[in-house]
């Protein structure tokens, strides 16, 4: 490692400030009469308009672990990394009309979580416990992964050991203690500005430098050609796996509970649908980003120590004068903090609902919960660094891969019972089970494979499943969690049918019919429900 | 089964009144999603654009084309609201 760039570390520094000042201030920001309060902390009261939902789903949605790690994949196997947008072009008109019903649903219940959801609609315990567990499970590597990307650019800058990702950390905990979901909001507005000038001046300016795109793609399928691996475009038997993997990652996207607290964050079922034509702004700079892998291949970057996800700072560093690389990477530091900030409030949000109140302290107040969420989040963060400085950050990644497909099993109760109540809620416990299963073994089943075909890692090696592990004639591939869900949803549905003509008892719904089309000038609808009023099955001392 | 009344005492003002979210425009919906999923269709090189092959510049414009549906959708929903 040469020494540390200052001038990039101290542009770096200052938006860092600058940032840290505002997640302070946004407790002050359109403040409300308590954040005491758990709506008030961890859904930022549920006012959020159009542009302010605009930028915290963005911010939620393009982390700085995709702007490091997808052009890093396209980088490493060409075509196969681009998923990346068609997983957002699909994500949108799919949720367009599932979304706001979860919203309005959400506002008449007073529901925080999708374990809420389920808890109520199902009158089904042990699948919002399984739904609270899956959503805590499947984010906490993703909050990792956020770490990733800050290593990543301050590897670049050439600021190695573990103290500054633990101070950036630090203070994003206690910022997020302090102001709940107003910060990231408030904060994903300077990430977004200097991601999107960082992506217009590259676009502009590097394929310029190295002699056009025609160059850039050039490049790219003369390095992929002569390594044998990747490609410009897909291998036939790896078209399935991207159209599966786009679809799948598009279908887990909104179980994510981060999503949906950003959802839940926003002012109207109108908000959210502008939004949803609104957010592909953020995939089209998603492409570009995506093809910084193929520019890098063309200028000659190398990674910093091997290390992939270097791929894109370094080439910044290659290409930009210092001041403005410091920018770049101030764009993915940042890009990095909203979204964990998000993340571990929808976890904490999770834990405290359903599992704290649930089977802890079945009498919590408003107070008592707030505060435990509160720590709660402190407690996820300190888990994710400790993550990332004790354990292999592969091990993150690899979580992650895995936490895709797990949250996809929890489609059938938090998606479709959003439209139907007929699945039953044993067969949603038995299917979740199902499809977990599959998830695990698919995905355990998966080697890597380095150049030539060689096996480099005998398991969890990436998500495409070979079909041939089921005894088909083929090489073609698929997402290991679509298959997990594939499955899943096969046992939910034919356990259903038998649990129905054994006419098992199948609860009471808690919710009712115009609850999922109300809308925000409706009396039903509420900013800051009481929870425990409109709980299905509560017994008298809870009522 | 069927949607049952809330088993608690809400009062009848509390409900929210009778609505529905289907709407002829949504079936436009499909488009964006169907489109991408189809891979065999554009894995390929040409035609290119700007040095771009068709891959990578088509799956830019399907970006497109889900903005110009969802839009579309959204009007329909705003238009049936106020009226």
């Amino acid at each position: 490692m040469a020494g540390v760039n200052t001038v990039e570390l101290a542009v770096f520094i200052l938006f860092f400030v600058v940032v840290t000042a505002l997640g302070f201030g946004a407790a002050r920001w359109r403040r409300a009469e308590s954040l005491m309060h758990l709506d008030e902390w961890g859904l930022g009261g549920r006012s959020f308009g159009t542009w302010i939902t605009w930028f915290l789903i963005g911010g939620d949605i393009y982390t700085a672990y995709t702007f490091v790690a997808v052009p890093a994949l396209v980088f490493g196997a060409g075509a196969a990394g681009f998923f990346a947008v068609p997983y957002t072009v699909v994500v949108y008109p799919l949720i367009f009309l599932v979304v706001i019903r979860l919203w309005s649903v959400s506002h008449v219940r007073g529901f925080v979580t999708p374990a809420d959801f389920v808890r109520s609609r199902f009158d089904s315990p042990t699948m919002a416990l399984l739904v609270a567990v899956t959503g805590i499970v499947a984010t906490m590597p993703y909050i990792a992964l956020q770490l990733v990307g800050i290593e990543a650019v301050l590897k670049t800058m050439g600021v190695t050991g573990e103290l500054p990702i633990i101070v950036a950390f630090l203070i994003l905990a206690v910022y997020t203690y302090s102001s709940g979901l107003r910060a990231p909001a408030l904060i994903a507005f300077v990430k977004d500005t200097l991601i999107y000038l960082t992506i217009i001046v590259a676009v502009i300016v590097i394929p310029t430098k190295l002699g056009g795109w025609d160059v850039v793609f050039g490049a790219a399928e003369e390095k992929f050609d002569l390594a044998g691996t990747g490609g410009l475009l897909l291998p036939g038997t790896g078209q399935l796996q991207y159209a599966t993997l786009a679809l799948g990652s598009a279908l887990a996207l909104f179980l994510y509970p981060h999503s949906i607290t950003g959802a839940l964050a926003a002012k109207s079922r109108g908000t959210l649908q502008k939004n949803m034509s609104l957010l592909p702004v953020y995939s089209l700079a998603l492409g570009f980003i995506a093809l910084l892998g193929y520019m890098a291949i063309a200028a000659g970057t190398t990674p910093v120590d091997g290390d992939g996800n270097t791929v894109v700072p370094a080439l910044f560093q290659q290409m930009f004068p210092s001041w403005f690389a410091g920018v770049a990477f101030a764009a993915v530091g940042i890009g990095a903090l909203v979204p964990a900030a998000i993340m571990s409030i929808a976890a904490a949000n999770l834990f405290t609902r359903n599992i704290y109140k649930e089977y802890l302290k079945k009498d919590a107040t408003p107070e008592n919960e707030a505060k435990v969420a509160k720590l709660a989040s402190l407690v996820v963060k300190v888990g994710a660094v400790a993550a990332i400085i004790f354990i292999d950050p592969q091990f993150s990644i690899d979580l992650q891969l895995i936490g895709g497909a797990i949250i996809l099993q929890t489609l059938p109760a938090v998606g479709i019972g959003l439209y139907t109540r007929w699945l039953h809620r044993g067969a949603l416990v038995a299917g979740w089970t199902a499809g977990m299963l599959t998830a695990l073994w698919a995905l355990y089943e998966i080697p890597r494979l380095g150049p030539g075909g060689v096996v480099v890692r005998e398991h969890f090696g990436g998500s495409a499943f070979s079909l041939s592990e089921l005894g088909f004639d083929t090489a073609t591939t698929i997402y290991a969690g679509f298959l997990a869900l594939l499955v899943n949803l096969v046992v939910v549905v034919v356990v259903t049918l038998v649990l129905r003509a054994m006419q098992v008892d199948d609860g009471v719904d808690g919710t009712a019919p115009n609850d999922y089309t109300a809308e925000r000038e409706d009396p039903s609808v509420r900013d800051l429900p009481d929870p425990l009023a409109s709980a299905p099955g509560a017994d008298p001392q809870r009522g | 089964m069927a949607d049952q009344a809330p088993p608690s005492s809400r009062r009848a003002a509390d409900v929210a009144p009778p609505r529905s979210d289907r709407n002829r425009w949504n079936w436009l919906l499909l488009l964006p999603i169907v489109l991408p999923l189809l891979v065999p269709l554009y894995n390929r090189r040409d035609p290119e654009l700007f040095g771009w092959p068709f891959f990578y510049w088509v799956q830019l414009l399907f970006v497109a084309v889900g903005v110009v549906t969802t839009t579309l959708v959204l009007r329909a929903h705003q238009r049936r609201k106020q009226g």
